[in-house]
């Protein structure tokens, strides 16, 4: 707490506003150190990539231009389950339409769905921790009552039963996947406002007469952005990961679109006769959740002192 | 420390509570009415009014949850809409199956995972480290099903090692004693029983372990690293034992503190992998019989289910803390503290 | 003599470039003695101790010299044969009371690991043992604290449950790397009292090492100076604190409070800061806060020069018919 209000004030505003200057530097030497992390340049490179892909694929159906091999929906019986070759790179599925345009296709729905399911978790938890960490008292015992109620539930059963209730769908599978994530980041945002609320530069910007909300959005979240960058990168990630499963339960993006994890769970019957169905989009999803990772990772030691010694 | 269960014990309530109610509202209020998927489509509007007075579905919700909550207080969680059989029968029969899956995979995630962790952290950056690393960082980035797909496709259709689908040859099945085949096997004393239970887990279980094996290893390592920096291991050093001493000794019974924790939510989330993994390898176990009631919109069991897998959830939580005040003498539970 | 250290040098490879913690020091310690390294944090007399110990992890390694007990180099033994001579022949102590012992074990296990680990006795001997040295270390009710937790003790008491574990397998020479650092002040005097105790008990040579001036004026016999890895003054203790050569003992001697002193004179302070170790100052290392720096002090490095057993590493003294002059 400032020792004399009525003469520091001026200081301690000064103080504030240097603190909220600190972010971007704080960025600035996260990415310095991250460019010398080999894995997190090549997670980076690979989710650029994915990117360029799926904006690539959209962009092209929106004008109504086709520059994948094959109609990714084009299915021809005559030609299913033509093994991979020089035609066919992946080969074709059950319904003889071209795996490799699929798999390229189905980029764009997975990126999309781990972004925006990641930007409804990312929102709502951190609205909830701020609240609860902020708040304090009863607010903060009952949100994270409910944050813990949600956690002891295995969040693929409470996606499911969301699925249940909101019925099939891209944007209902969204919807269940971002709900379910929402506790981590509520705790994350929770703990660290707890350690920063106490700090001087916050009873500062408080003496000085700043609204809660503009306490938490100016200078409490600056601070702890890098930490729920971080959440939020290894974030996607995990969701992209539930978005398959929910898509190999027959749950989520309905047919005929192209979705890794819906490929899997209706080649499934074909697993001794064409295993290649069953191989390529599981690699695609592997590749997707593995950038993200490295990503993350990588993130989260540039972010990490202690590692960076090393 | 009893003290401190009873009360952790007696905190499992509102928990429970607040399960039920989300799952209540996810059920009852927001799902689609049950009674047209129950009964079909084309059931008449007479007969789905009977169904659902007959099931409680046109009282007010708020009845509807006291009913379920008394019900469940005297071990009553109603019955099946489709099997009319009571939802905890249901539960018990699957049950086992599941419990055998889990603990086996978290047996070999935790022994493969502690094994590479403790290895990549005394060897740091050699070629076991990386090659340690490498695999823990596909272990978290491959979807569990795929994994299964994938044993399938090489151990069963390729090598025709291992079976790829089921718990056991029906032909073998042992007499129900416990519901674990493995152990009903032992019991009856049949040996070619025991063999084809086993082989018919080691693939779904090998599924199912490897997110949380490459999670243990991870952790393992990073808290191996940081263990060996300690003061006392530079003592345990300085009394001149061996180093395969200092580390399996002295490193690892601290390293290891962590790491419980993180074996202990990896239980937790094996239950939801578990959904999954039955699904691949058409086990008969709680979580591939949850998703299709989920699916069919069987609300009295998916109540249960979620209940009773939280209940597990939490309390395998109490369990660590247990252990934790064991491994670490610094921690005593005191009433104050809880 | 027991231990004899002869040009020893250990660097550390560091991605920036290679730093030379010990350069070239030599000394040694007869029976029974209490020598003292004293010097600043980064002078390089942990290293020295570590050294010694064969307890070096990676990237520091022993680059040169011989470290020879009783007339055998450890540094050409396996880690094999050095356990065997740690924690029996020589043993340690540490400078952290607090985390130097293994939270987790009870104290009685962890000295009894010492002694089952060099003497071939049985576990109910072991036992007795550590209880009788527990109460030789000055521990109330040794039998009873056996059973505690490093974490239900002071951390005077944990000082001297290190002590009694070093002292378990009767070692011939003990190291012991700032023991009194993190003691308070009265603790610290019953820590060094011990040590003194423990020597005329067992014989012992002790390699006392400190930053702090009084510890070795109240302990040891001989004192060693070290500053950026060299030793730049060596002598007994009472020349040294009569007559310091080297400006900077003379700067550190200068800067310790005096309680008698009455005068409002602010206290002495060396200038500057120790070198980094990667951009150390050409010629003498302590050349650039030193208040009698000369010319030559920038271009050359002094060498070791000994009169009468009084060793000092400057160009002011000159060593002449068995004699130090002032230049």
């Amino acid at each position: 707490m400032p020792k004399d209000i009525s003469t520091s004030s001026d200081k301690n505003s000064i103080q504030a506003a240097e603190y909220v200057e600190k972010p971007e530097s704080q960025l600035k030497e996260m990415w310095a150190t991250l460019r010398q992390n080999k894995a997190a340049v090549v997670g980076l490179f690979i989710i650029g990539m994915l990117t360029l892909i799926a904006v690539t694929v959209w962009v092209s159906e929106l004008i109504g231009v086709q520059i994948l091999p094959y109609d990714p929906n084009y299915s021809d019986m005559s030609k299913s389950f033509i093994w991979p070759n020089a035609e066919h790179w992946f080969g074709t599925d059950q319904l003889g339409r071209d795996m490799f345009s699929r798999i390229l296709d189905g980029t764009k729905i997975s990126l999309f769905v781990g972004v925006a399911a990641v930007a409804i978790s990312l929102s709502i938890g951190v609205l909830l921790g701020s609240i609860a960490g902020y708040r304090g008292g009863r607010t903060d015992a009952f949100i994270m009552r409910v944050m813990d109620v949600m956690l002891a539930i295995p969040s693929i059963l409470l996606a499911i039963a969301f699925m249940a209730a909101l019925g099939k769908g891209l944007d209902k599978a969204v919807i269940a996947i971002g709900l379910v994530s929402i506790p981590e980041y509520a705790r994350i945002v929770r703990g660290s406002i707890l350690s920063v609320k106490e700090n001087d530069y916050v009873q500062a910007a408080k003496v000085i007469g700043n609204g809660d909300s503009r306490i938490i959005f100016k200078h409490i979240l600056p601070n702890i952005i890098s930490l729920i960058v971080v959440r939020a990168t290894l974030g996607v990630s995990s969701a992209v990961l539930d978005t398959a499963a929910l898509g190999f339960l027959g749950l989520g993006v309905q047919p005929p679109f192209a979705e890794w994890g819906d490929m899997l769970g209706r080649a499934r019957g074909f697993i001794f006769t064409a295993p290649y169905t069953l191989i390529f989009p599981g690699i695609a999803i592997t590749i997707t959740v593995l950038a993200f990772n490295l990503f993350g990772d990588g993130l989260r030691d540039a972010l990490d002192p202690k590692s960076r010694i090393k | 420390m009893l003290r401190y269960i009873i009360k952790r014990i007696l905190m499992l309530i509102p928990v429970l509570i607040g399960v039920s109610i989300i799952v209540f509202l996810i059920m009852r209020v927001f799902s689609p009415d049950p009674a047209p998927i129950v009964l079909g489509q084309h059931a008449t509007q007479a007969s789905v009014d009977a169904w659902r007075q007959a099931n409680g579905l046109n009282d007010p919700i708020y009845l509807q949850y006291f009913n379920f909550i008394t019900g469940a207080i005297t071990g009553d969680l109603g019955t099946s809409y489709y099997t009319k059989a009571p939802v905890l029968k249901e539960i018990f029969s699957r049950f086992p199956a599941t419990i055998e899956l889990a603990l086996l995979a978290i047996l070999l995630a935790s022994v493969f995972g502690i094994l590479i962790g403790v290895i990549s952290a005394v060897k740091k950056n050699s070629i076991f480290d990386n090659a340690g690393m490498f695999l823990a960082l596909i272990g978290v980035s491959m979807p569990i099903f795929w994994l299964g797909i994938l044993l399938i496709i090489f151990f069963s259709g390729t090598l025709h090692w291992l079976p790829s689908s089921g718990r056991i040859d029906p032909l073998l099945q042992p007499a129900s004693v416990t519901g674990f085949y493995l152990i009903d096997s032992l019991i009856s004393g049949d040996m070619y029983a025991f063999r084809d239970a086993f082989e018919h887990l080691i693939l779904p279980a090998s599924a199912l372990a490897m997110y949380s094996m490459a999670i243990i290893a991870r952790m393992t390592r990073s808290s191996m690293l940081e263990t060996l920096q300690q003061d006392y291991i530079r003592t345990a050093r300085a009394k001149g034992i061996s180093e395969g001493r200092v580390i399996g000794k002295h490193a690892l019974r601290n390293g290891l503190i962590p790491i419980v924790t993180v074996i202990g939510l990896q239980l937790g989330s094996l239950l939801g992998g578990a959904v999954l993994t039955e699904t691949v390898f058409s086990w008969p176990g709680i979580g591939a019989y949850t998703v299709a009631c989920i699916l069919k919109s069987d609300f009295p069991v998916v109540q249960g289910v979620v209940l009773l897998i939280a209940t597990v959830f939490v309390l395998v939580n109490l369990m660590v803390d247990v252990i934790y005040a064991f491994l670490d003498p610094r921690i005593k539970y005191s009433k104050k503290e809880v | 003599m027991l231990l004899e250290v002869k040009n020893l040098r250990t660097e550390f490879k560091l991605k920036r470039g290679t730093v030379t913690a010990v350069d070239d020091i030599s000394f040694t310690i007869d029976k029974g003695e209490i020598l003292a390294i004293v010097g600043e944090s980064g002078s390089g007399k942990s290293v020295t101790s570590l050294s010694i110990m064969g307890l070096l992890q990676k990237p520091g390694r022993v680059a040169g010299g011989e470290i020879n007990f009783k007339s055998q180099d450890l540094n050409k033994m396996s880690q094999k044969e050095l356990q065997k001579i740690r924690g029996n022949q020589i043993s340690m102590i540490f400078q952290e009371p607090m985390t130097s012992l293994n939270p987790v074990w009870r104290i009685k296990d962890q000295i009894m690991e010492n002694i089952m680990t060099h003497m071939n006795i049985s576990k109910k001997d072991a036992l007795a043992r550590t209880v009788e040295m527990l109460d030789t270390v000055g521990i109330p009710s040794p039998a009873e604290r056996a059973n505690d937790y490093p974490h239900q003790m002071s951390g005077g008491m944990r000082q001297r449950v290190m002590t009694a574990m070093a002292l378990s397998c009767d070692p011939e020479l003990l190291i012991a790397d700032e023991p009194t650092t993190a003691l308070d002040v009265t603790i610290q005097a019953q820590i060094l009292e011990l040590l003194y105790r423990m020597r005329e008990k067992f014989n012992m040579a002790v390699l006392l090492i400190t930053h702090d001036l009084g510890v070795v004026s109240e302990a040891a016999d001989r004192v060693i100076v070290m500053y950026c890895g060299k030793i730049v003054e060596e002598a007994d203790v009472k020349s040294l604190f009569a007559q310091p050569l080297h400006p900077y003992t003379v700067g550190l001697l200068k800067s310790i409070p005096q309680i008698d002193d009455e005068s409002d004179e602010r206290l002495y302070m060396i200038k500057g800061m120790v070198p980094n170790p990667l951009n150390m100052p050409s010629g003498c290392s302590f050349s650039d806060r030193c208040d009698s720096c000369m010319d030559r002090c920038t271009k050359e490095v002094p060498k070791l020069q000994e009169i009468n057993g009084h060793k000092v590493r400057c160009f002011l003294y000159e060593a002449k018919e068995g004699e130090l002059n002032v230049k």
